[in-house]
């Protein structure tokens, strides 16, 4: 009798559960399936406003996305952007996010309020200096020593990367996960005679692969669909991203939605490349990382 | 390894010192970086504030000017309602959607994979490409959104072009692109609950609602702290979205505190009023995050 209904009620269960995530998904991916099936339809097609599906299947768009402009040089000028974004931010996340979370220093309180502090602060405000330090950092880029002459970081990846490298966010995340670990675990290396370093390196490190995991998937992300900082910096046209590139579609005067919705689709791709491998191993290796 | 090594006693002293010595090497290559390229920029900003700095033609000193001007600009005011209405709309619906989704997620199923991939998918579309294709889902007479509602009888608003409803179609829109992020810490959150904590409630007699509200939410509150001051931040500096679908409009109704901040930095070019502006907005996110950092806590006390 109970086992019947138990099975009655799981099914039940089950199926609620099908129709909500189904439902959930549709809201989720519906938007995108328009975009590929615009991104196949001829310009008539798609100001003619006619059904999802295109009528004449067509790779006009692509091709017209790939040569109107340099797009290749975009996704690499973008994937550079992104892959140092996601090394830098993961590499400096995690030691001072250990730091903060399990290592003894002065001011350790108040640096890590300066550094949340700091995320309260609007992008916007600190955009016209940062360019100007960029600009006139010495020494680089035919910079003299005051920073006169040259053209420091400007055009280059370094515009970019630099400034993200060691985000609030980064360390903010890592200090979080550290947190959740016992100090106990340390505290026997450290009865063994292991060092500060090695302490982090053989013992805390490994169990926080799924939160950098975690973390270089997010930053990657960031990196590669950043718009107006890049803008700003890498005004050659050599070095331009995707984004920016896809922006040239856009036009006050008409918009070419064909391409748009094309180079859409391609911009799309590495970061859902990215996220279908990385989410292998992000969830469950946090849930595995020794976490009881 | 741990067996061979020697065992040496150090005074509580001189261990803690050289921990110390440690975590100022640990951070030290993170915080120049942070010092160089965030502090500085936000120094000179703040610097600017007490300036008529304008780019061009000369700048002078004009002391607290630009503040006491805030508290008589009426657009200040509106920018600052607006703003504060977003985010009262955006961080409860964004923790809401984000941890639903999560929970939905967090089974022993195969097929959780494919719809844990497909629930983020917005996440990975760019603004550009996210506020053109929101654009034509909110369009009054062809917008699927209001066919759908028409199904049900519905008469859908005129959304971008009404100033009740522009808000809340940026709130959705802006949900429905960033819930993706959150999720996946909600999940890794979820995944970190010990399995036992269940058991004991499921042995106490707790329905599914009494083990959500007193295992579920307690064992993240720290995820919670997280995910809502990053919410609370972002949504206090919410601009792509105003800016790409409705220019602020209408009739000011979208108008966001950045929003303003960049109409007046960089199209009227008073950098100084603007970054004046910032410094008011950075405090009150400050004061928002403190009283969330507080209600999270007592919450789970």
């Amino acid at each position: 009798m109970t086992t019947v209904s138990t099975i009655a009620r799981r099914r039940v269960n089950s199926a609620v559960w099908y129709v909500a995530v189904t439902a959930l998904s549709l809201a989720t991916v519906f938007p995108l399936i328009w975009t590929l099936a615009t991104s196949f339809k001829g310009e008539g097609e798609i100001l003619g406003g006619s059904g999802l599906l295109p009528r004449d299947f067509s790779l006009g768009n692509y091709a017209d996305a790939l040569t109107e402009v340099p797009f290749v040089r975009y996704i690499l000028n973008s994937l550079a952007i992104a892959l140092a974004g996601a090394a830098t931010n993961m590499f400096f996340g995690g030691l001072a996010g250990y730091a903060f979370a399990k290592l003894e220093f002065r001011f350790k309180r108040s640096l890590f309020l300066t550094l949340i502090a700091s995320m309260s602060i609007p992008a916007v405000v600190t955009m016209i200096p940062l360019f100007l330090i960029l600009k006139r950092f010495p020494l680089l880029g035919g910079n003299d020593l005051l920073g006169e002459g040259g053209v420091g970081f400007i055009n280059s990846y370094w515009a970019v990367i630099l400034p993200g490298a060691a985000g609030g966010f980064a360390i903010f995340f890592m200090r979080q996960f550290f947190g959740t670990l016992p100090d106990e675990l340390g505290e026997a290396a450290r009865i063994d005679g292991a060092g500060e370093f090695t302490v982090f390196r053989r013992v805390y490190l490994p169990l926080a692969k799924g939160p950098l995991a975690v973390l270089g998937l997010l930053t990657f992300q960031a990196g590669w669909n950043s718009f107006m900082w890049p803008l700003i910096v890498l005004n050659n046209r050599d070095m331009m991203t995707v984004q920016v590139g896809l922006s040239a579609f856009v036009t006050d005067h008409q918009t070419q939605y064909g391409p748009l919705m094309a180079g859409t689709v391609i911009a799309s791709l590495p970061v859902l490349v990215v996220f279908l491998f990385g989410q292998r191993y992000l969830i469950d290796g946090i849930a595995h990382s020794g976490i009881k | 390894m741990s067996a061979v090594a020697p065992v040496r006693r150090r005074r509580p002293g001189r261990a803690r010192r050289h921990r110390q010595r440690h975590g100022y090497l640990f951070i030290a290559l993170p915080m120049l970086l942070f010092a160089v390229f965030t502090v500085l920029p936000i120094a000179m900003a703040f610097v600017l504030s007490f300036t008529d700095y304008s780019v061009i033609g000369e700048t002078n000193w004009t002391a607290l000017g630009n503040y006491t001007r805030i508290f008589h600009d009426p657009y200040f005011t509106t920018a600052l309602v607006n703003t504060v209405v977003y985010t009262l709309m955006y961080v409860p619906l964004g923790i809401a959607v984000a941890l639903g989704a999560a929970m939905l997620l967090n089974r022993r199923v195969r097929a959780v994979k494919i719809y844990r991939t497909m629930f983020y998918i917005p996440v990975i579309s760019s603004t550009v490409a996210t506020a053109t294709i929101w654009y034509w889902l909110l369009n009054p007479q062809y917008g699927l959104l209001n066919v759908f509602l028409g199904w049900f009888g519905i008469d859908g608003p005129a959304w971008l072009h009404d100033s009740t409803w522009a808000m809340p179609a940026i709130v959705m829109m802006a949900v429905w692109a960033g819930f993706g992020t959150n999720m996946m810490i909600y999940l890794a959150g979820l995944k970190a609950v010990p399995r036992e904590l269940y058991e004991a409630a499921r042995l106490d007699g707790a329905n599914a609602w009494q083990a959500f509200r007193h295992v579920t939410l307690p064992q993240l509150r720290r995820t919670t702290f997280f995910v809502s001051t990053l919410l609370i931040i972002s949504a206090f500096q919410v601009f792509d979205q105003a800016y790409v679908l409705t220019k602020g409009g209408p009739g000011n109704s979208t108008i966001t505190l950045v929003y303003y901040i960049y109409n007046k930095g960089f199209g009227k070019l008073e950098m100084g009023y603007a970054s004046a502006i910032s410094f008011v907005l950075a405090a009150i996110i400050l004061v928002f995050a403190i009283v969330n950092a507080r209600a999270v806590d007592r919450e789970n006390r």
